[in-house]
């Protein structure tokens, strides 16, 4: 007798736990995309898992109704390798934030994007502490004051696509949370992709970072501000969609396409699959010069890491044969007392 | 076989020494398993330097390997040595101290000349010194007659170099009546398929080894080590990592589990890694991680997927896990951390061994956060404390601590190879699907307090773990004052529970009496053999030997009180002493020394005879005489 499959909506997804983001948080919007995908994504909750460090997002686990495990600062990325290299039947999520992932975590984070292990890796990125009350992150900005730096951030910020993309990660996307759409979009495009999907989502964090990506996120600013990648299509932008960005030899440029008689088909065209730097170039654009980009900057399809581990294995059963315990304990020279 | 006289002896501890690049590693190896073919029992103690290949000839870049083999039971690779076989003024000058007086001293005179020993920081020969008049000193070219005895091969002079150490092993086999026949199958299953010119010439070297001790007159004799009184079995030789390896892949069949394993490279525990990779046909899942916080951490990541999850390093990289433990500890998931100890405190000395990391696995976490320890005692010993472990992991849900020590782990000795047949099951079980209603409670718990081992996949049963302190029952993050208290103590009786299902502590020896020594981890051999040495002159000494340092078995603490002294030596500077005096409250004396090296067996005796009374009775006097 074969059963239906049951329905899967978003409150599928929902636990009984009392969520305790601080209000207005956008961590709640990213929580709401994410329960709208699942879904969508038709993976049942019980072969879903998240993983997740410390942090405020690191608390979305327990929001979430799946399996999941609330780890320790940074290893998230670690604590799944283990898992789902050992259950590959399972849809395994990391949830990080910009401290977890780049500053305690920083390790885990190339090594797991470099080895294509088939996770979703969104990392929520506010340029902030958020739980531990508001001290400067690795990607604050330079000058940015905060509790700990009371005359200004000295550090460089790291940009976690270059970082991502240095690690060889073959999925590299960036959204916005209050971008509801586009986030619902990447998100799914992110669980779609067969390997480490790295995510970046710049996330409000209205208590102790507010506004840092408020550019990217008011209806005011934001289309001149960001620019939404579309594979194949030229990189246009702007309210009235008259920007474009060309490349002049290796170099992107802002071009106003009424008045400086460059056409569409002159300005540079987005390839998720460039097998080239131009999704280096698009992670170097950064405001004001350039708008932010917006969307999958790379996508590409690399053997993933545990597929590449159960190859080794089955190639050994066939050449070896399935091991023998009483062979393998009796291998070497032995004698025997009687 | 030998026609010159043959003198037959109840045992002979042998050291072979040289530079590291000399393969004094390869012929103990030979020796050893050559050895344990006749039937001897056998002990070894590799002893090498951190540097790959330290400079040529110094005494930074001496590599030693010590076997005991007997025609009786050995515990110990040997205190004093019988014969040396030095290959270079270097490795003499530094293990001469240890041959006795008479003992048989071989060396290869071919590089006893003057740049040798400069690089020995040497101003004369010690080969001309009158303290040689205290060995039986053999002075053989091995370097010249290696090169003539190959010269048919063609081989390069470094090619031919190579050689002398086969033929040093031939000379020693020939000397302890030992077949070449094991060394001989090794030499070309190793060269044959890629070097056939090299094998022949190893096999030349090696036979010409022999032959020159049966020719020249410098040795009158050879000896004989008749085999061992071992129990009936089939018998390999085995060292602890291997051990180690074999006993985690049973223990992985005996439960029904997969394995996985995840390590980052590290003395002296990367053997365990270096064979684990061999049994992928096993289904095996190795990961070598990016850092000891991954390989800890993938384990974690496993065992909540329903995996035999195993971890492996030594102190430094233990320190760096130590967080995560903690973490599997609150998430109460089963999984086993292995620490082969090396000497410390840092870095330390990574090749020697050292007991001091016992503290460190039992306290070295942040809060309230006990977990099972456990020590294997022997190389053999490594295979069956993995089976320990891995019960009272999956029957308690915790992960489990296994120490080793250096000198376990690359030690070996004759190990009965069980029958894979009669091994009892290792019972594991996840709760099934859950259809009604009822919310599931992944922290509702057994009789032993062990909560369920729910895997993801399973319908019904979903539920998340963290390392904030989670409520009873539900697992929900609670701050609450009581719950706290109560969790607190629930993961302290969950380990101490594992005392039911461990057995009681036994002794060697009498049941109560004068002095009780008790031992834990490599030191047994040591222990055992001066404690008997002890008990046959008659005094009133017992041996107890712990393999389970938490929870110590429960009878413990009577058995202690049956003793007027408690003698406890250790390759630290007290700390099982410290965790049994606070227990116990027991004046335990210690004998304690970070050296890098194991216990002899005459420094436990001493120290037993100093707190002990001299035998008196009759019953000593005849076991004396016995």
């Amino acid at each position: 007798m074969s059963t239906a499959l049951p329905v899967l909506t978003a409150s599928s997804f929902t636990s009984d736990q009392d969520i305790r983001w601080c209000p207005g948080c956008g961590d709640y919007s990213i929580l709401a995309q994410m329960k709208k995908v699942l879904p969508e994504i038709g993976v049942a909750p019980e072969k879903t898992v998240f993983v997740s460090g410390i942090g405020c997002s690191s608390r979305f686990p327990y929001y979430i109704n799946s399996y999941g495990i609330h780890s320790i600062h940074g290893r998230a990325p670690a604590i799944a390798t283990g898992l789902k290299v050992s259950r590959p039947d399972l849809t395994v999520w990391v949830i990080t934030g910009d401290g977890d992932a780049l500053s305690i975590g920083g390790n885990h984070f190339i090594h797991v994007l470099r080895r294509n292990l088939d996770i979703n890796y969104i990392l929520f990125n506010n340029r902030i502490y958020g739980l531990t009350k508001g001290q400067y992150s690795p990607t604050s900005v330079e000058g940015q004051i905060t509790k700990t730096t009371p005359t200004g951030v000295i550090d460089h910020p790291l940009n976690p696509m270059i970082l991502a993309l240095g690690a060889e990660a073959t999925f590299v996307a960036r959204s916005v949370d209050s971008n509801v759409k586009h986030l619902a979009y990447t998100l799914k495009r992110a669980a779609e992709h067969k390997g480490t999907s790295f995510v970046e989502v710049y996330q409000n964090c209205n208590v102790f970072n507010d506004g840092a990506f408020s550019y990217a996120q008011d209806k005011a600013t934001r289309d001149d501000a960001t620019i939404e990648l579309e594979h194949g299509k030229p990189m246009i932008f702007g309210k009235d969609r008259d920007k474009g960005i060309r490349l002049n030899g290796m170099t992107p440029e802002v071009v106003d396409l009424n008045t400086s008689g460059v056409k569409e088909d002159d300005l540079l065209f987005h390839d998720e699959q460039a097998d080239s730097i131009h999704a280096y170039l698009l992670a170097r654009m950064r405001r004001p010069d350039f708008p932010e980009p917006i969307g999958v900057f790379r996508a590409v399809q690399l053997k993933t890491f545990g597929d590449a581990i159960r190859e080794q294995i089955s190639d050994s059963i066939a050449k070896r044969g399935k091991g023998d315990l009483q062979k393998m304990l009796s291998s070497g020279d032995t004698w025997t007392v009687t | 076989m030998s026609l010159k006289p043959i003198e037959r002896v109840r045992g002979v501890t042998v050291r072979l020494v040289g530079d590291s690049g000399d393969g004094m590693q390869l012929l103990g190896t030979q020796l050893t398993n050559t050895s344990a073919l006749a039937g001897n029992d056998i002990a070894t103690f590799p002893d090498f330097p951190a540097e790959i290949r330290a400079p040529r000839g110094t005494r930074a870049g001496v590599s030693g390997f010590q076997v005991q083999f007997a025609s009786h039971e050995v515990h110990t690779p040997g205190d004093t040595l019988d014969a040396l076989i030095a290959m270079n003024p270097a490795a003499l000058i530094t293990n001469l101290s240890d041959l006795r007086k008479g003992g048989l001293l071989v060396v290869n005179d071919d590089s006893f000349e003057d740049k040798d020993l400069k690089l020995a920081k040497l101003s004369t020969s010690p080969l001309e010194e009158p303290a040689m008049e205290n060995y039986r000193l053999v002075k053989v070219g091995m370097t010249k007659l290696t090169k003539t005895a190959v010269a048919e091969f063609g081989l390069s002079p470094k090619e031919a170099d190579r050689c002398k150490n086969f033929f040093a092993m031939g000379l020693v086999y020939w000397l302890y009546g030992r077949s070449l026949e094991a060394t001989l199958r090794f030499i070309h299953g190793k060269f044959a398929a890629g070097a056939p010119v090299i094998a022949k010439a190893n096999e030349k070297a090696l036979r010409s080894g022999w032959a020159f001790g049966e020719t020249i007159e410098a040795f009158g004799n050879s000896y004989q080590v008749d085999a061992a009184d071992l129990p009936p079995g089939k018998y390999r030789n085995i060292m602890g990592n291997t051990a180690m390896a074999l006993g985690l892949l049973t223990a992985a069949e005996r439960s029904n589990k997969q394995i996985f394993y995840a390590s980052y490279p590290i003395t002296p525990a990367s053997d365990i890694l270096h064979e684990m990779v061999k049994f992928k046909n096993f289904g095996v899942c190795t990961f070598q991680a990016e850092d000891e916080i991954a390989a800890v951490c993938s384990a974690i990541g496993a065992a909540y997927g329903g995996q035999m999850a195993v971890t492996t390093s030594s102190g430094p990289g233990i320190a760096l896990k130590a967080e995560a433990m903690g973490l599997a500890m609150m998430l109460e998931l089963p999984m086993l951390v292995i620490n082969v100890q090396r000497g410390g405190p840092s870095t330390g000395l990574p090749t020697k061994t050292e007991q001091s990391d016992l503290l460190q696995v039992m306290f070295g976490r942040n809060g309230e956060s006990p977990l099972p320890v456990l020590a294997a005692s022997s190389p053999g010993d490594c295979f069956e404390i993995i089976q320990d472990a891995w019960k009272i992991a999956t029957q308690l849900m915790l992960p489990v601590v296994v120490l080793s020590d250096g000198y376990i782990a690359n030690g070996s000795e004759p190990w009965e190879i069980p029958d894979v047949s009669k091994l009892e099951p290792i019972l594991v079980e996840h709760p099934g699907p859950k259809t009604d209603d009822t919310p599931f409670l992944p922290y509702s718990r057994n009789e032993l307090l062990a909560r369920p081992w729910a895997i993801p996949g399973t319908p019904g049963l979903m539920h998340r773990v963290g390392g904030i302190e989670k409520e009873d029952g539900t697992g929900n993050i609670s701050y609450d004052p009581e719950n706290h208290q109560k969790m607190t103590n629930i993961r302290a009786q969950k380990v101490a529970n594992a005392a039911k299902l461990l057995p009681p502590q036994t002794v060697v020896g009498p049941q109560s009496g004068e002095l009780l020594v008790v031992s834990w981890g490599g030191t047994r051999g040591a222990c055992l053999t001066a404690v008997q040495q002890a008990q046959a002159e008659g005094r009133s000494v017992a041996h107890a030997h712990v393999r389970y340092l938490n929870p110590l078995p429960s009878n413990f603490g009577e058995l202690l009180s049956r003793y007027e002294k408690v003698l406890i030596p250790e390759l630290n500077m007290g700390q099982l002493r410290m965790l049994i005096r606070s227990r116990y409250l027991v004046d335990a004396v210690g004998l304690n020394k970070v050296k890098g090296k194991p216990f002899m067996v005459a420094e436990v005796y001493e120290k037993i005879c100093e707190l002990s009374k001299s035998p008196v009775s009759r019953g000593a006097v005849a076991a004396k005489a016995g």
